[in-house]
């Protein structure tokens, strides 16, 4: 193992080899993180219609549910990259693969988001399910509206319940992101790839990037694990003591 | 920590093993008698060189050529009832296979270059190339420095990828570049107007420009950026089975066996489209056939990097 390939001057661009694990590492974090704020925001909305009793509110949540999560990650990626471009009216189209700042980074986060969200409804639906049905009755009896039942009994606990689940989600996230170098993302997989391919050094780059994907999914193990506590309710489950 | 520090030093350690391993493997002759089969390494989308056909078996003339060696492999060794299998590779994943051993010949469309050549071993020369760019001809872009500012795509792991970054670093182009995994995905960028240009091998623009649904609406054009000899590939160091290979090559050379498998893939309509690349054999590659050898190029085409 030897790691001084690093610091020599890489190939192009100017700059160094470890510069590029940078710059992979930047988008690796920028595709998982922007990719999340879609599968929170979307898979929250959806997770929470598919509890109500409402057909035209839980029918299309279902079905997103189900369309998107019995599809493969990577055909995700193609539809969104290669495909949508083709179907949208000419000008726009174009726009989206030459005018679009890059296009290949909104590609992935949108197909990655979008899929992730799939996961994350089902989580937030089965948080909110595992309440007892009675605090709901409870709830209802002491006057509130059901609108009012969701923000004050129902979601409160629910998200709750679910942290441990959605820190995995947040964890596959980041390790699903490797996917976005098939659309030519140079994200932390992609840079290694091509470091491998100028200098020779497969098995350094590719432990250095292992180091990095751990450190970083352990990052987020331990800001979750803080959150959990400080979120969690005494006396309910996961508590303990 | 300390658990963490732990496994840390196991995946270093694995990573050492593995290492040593495949430094220790010689002798290609001694392993394909020993394993009963020879490993061939095929690219999917390098017409006519190397490719899937629609049955999806490769084909081409580096594949035809690397069945010449085999069939010499199996006088050499005395075993007849050699099975042969097929392993599909990439531009960059073929070195690290190779060297790994899970193929013993790479019969693509690799260029010969002094780079590589610290990492494997080359066969003597079976074509002669360089680097030109394919642009759509409404695209109105007559030469490389008309990309300014425009998009570029390249195959990752290609010398063409080095030669056309090279030229853009000299000539301060600002150049957008955006990778893909393989030719067609390339060619794709330039036909969905994703990417103006794409530099390749100029016989390999040829022929993906043949197997468009509408070849006149692209052009190859530009001076060659770069000089690429063709070569198989196999592990280094292993003089035995160098030797082996180098005798077959040379022999279809002197025997002119290799004009009439020239013929079959490149003047004549080869599938699976049926097309013919009507490309008559360059005077580089008859020299290269006259006077066999492996010299390779530099890694950055005709500029200096």
């Amino acid at each position: 193992m030897d790691f001084s390939f690093l610091s020599q001057p890489a190939f192009s661009g100017g700059g160094t080899y470890l510069g590029w694990v940078i710059t992979g590492i930047k988008w690796t974090m920028l595709v998982s993180i922007f990719a999340w704020i879609i599968a929170f925001t979307i898979g929250s909305v959806l997770g929470i219609l598919r509890t109500t009793k409402v057909i035209w509110l839980y029918g299309p949540a279902t079905v997103y549910v189900e369309v998107f999560r019995n599809v493969p990650l990577l055909v995700h990626l193609f539809i969104w990259y290669f495909v949508v471009p083709e179907i949208v009216p000419r000008t726009l189209g174009l726009w989206m693969k030459q005018g679009m700042p890059m296009p290949e980074f909104w590609s992935a986060v949108l197909a990655l988001g979008f899929y992730t969200a799939s996961r994350v409804s089902e989580q937030v639906r089965s948080g909110i399910q595992s309440i007892p049905r009675g605090q709901t009755q409870a709830a209802l009896a002491t006057g509130l509206t059901m609108p009012q039942v969701y923000r004050h009994v129902l979601l409160p606990m629910g998200y709750r319940i679910v942290v441990p689940p959605l820190t995995s989600e947040f964890l596959t996230i980041f390790k699903n992101s490797s996917v976005a170098l098939t659309i030519g993302v140079l994200e932390l997989t992609a840079q290694a790839r091509s470091i491998s391919e100028y200098t020779f050094r497969t098995f350094e780059i590719f432990t250095l990037a292992t180091v990095v994907y751990v450190l970083i999914t352990l990052t987020v193990v331990v800001i979750m694990q803080v959150v959990e506590r400080r979120l969690r309710v005494p006396g309910y489950i996961g508590t303990g003591k | 920590m300390k658990r963490f520090a732990l496994l840390m030093v196991a995946l270093f350690a694995a990573a050492g093993i593995t290492t040593a391993s495949a430094a220790e493997l010689t002798g290609t002759l001694k392993k394909i008698k020993d394993a009963g089969v020879i490993k061939i390494g095929h690219r999917d989308a390098s017409v006519p060189f190397s490719y899937l056909d629609d049955q999806q078996k490769p084909i081409g003339y580096g594949v035809d050529i690397c069945m010449k060696i085999v069939d010499k492999v199996k006088a050499e060794l005395k075993m007849s009832n050699l099975k042969v299998e097929f392993v599909p590779v990439t531009s960059q994943t073929r070195i690290p296979i190779l060297t790994g051993g899970n193929i013993d010949l790479e019969c693509g469309s690799t260029t010969n270059s002094l780079e590589r050549q610290k990492q494997v071993d080359y066969a003597p020369t079976y074509f002669v190339t360089g680097t030109k760019i394919i642009v759509k001809k409404s695209s109105g872009i007559k030469g490389y420095d008309d990309l300014k500012g425009k998009t570029v795509v390249y195959t990752q792991g290609t010398t063409n990828e080095r030669a056309m970054k090279a030229y853009n670093d000299e000539k301060n182009l600002g150049i957008k570049f955006i990778p893909s995994k393989d030719h067609a995905e390339s060619f794709l960028a330039v036909q969905t107007d994703r990417a103006a240009a794409f530099p390749m091998d100029d016989v390999l623009l040829y022929s993906l420009r043949a197997g468009a649904k509408n070849p006149d609406d692209f052009v190859v054009i530009g001076e060659f950026l770069s000089d690429d000899p063709y070569a198989i590939m196999m592990r280094k160091e292993d003089p035995a089975f160098k030797k082996v290979v180098d005798d077959a090559v040379i022999g279809l050379y002197k025997s002119g066996e290799i004009n009439a498998i020239y013929k079959k893939w490149f003047e004549s309509t080869i599938p699976p489209k049926n097309i013919n690349l009507n490309f008559p054999m360059s005077e580089g590659l008859k020299e290269a056939i006259k006077n066999p050898n492996n010299t390779g190029v530099g890694a950055c085409g005709k500029m200096k990097c």
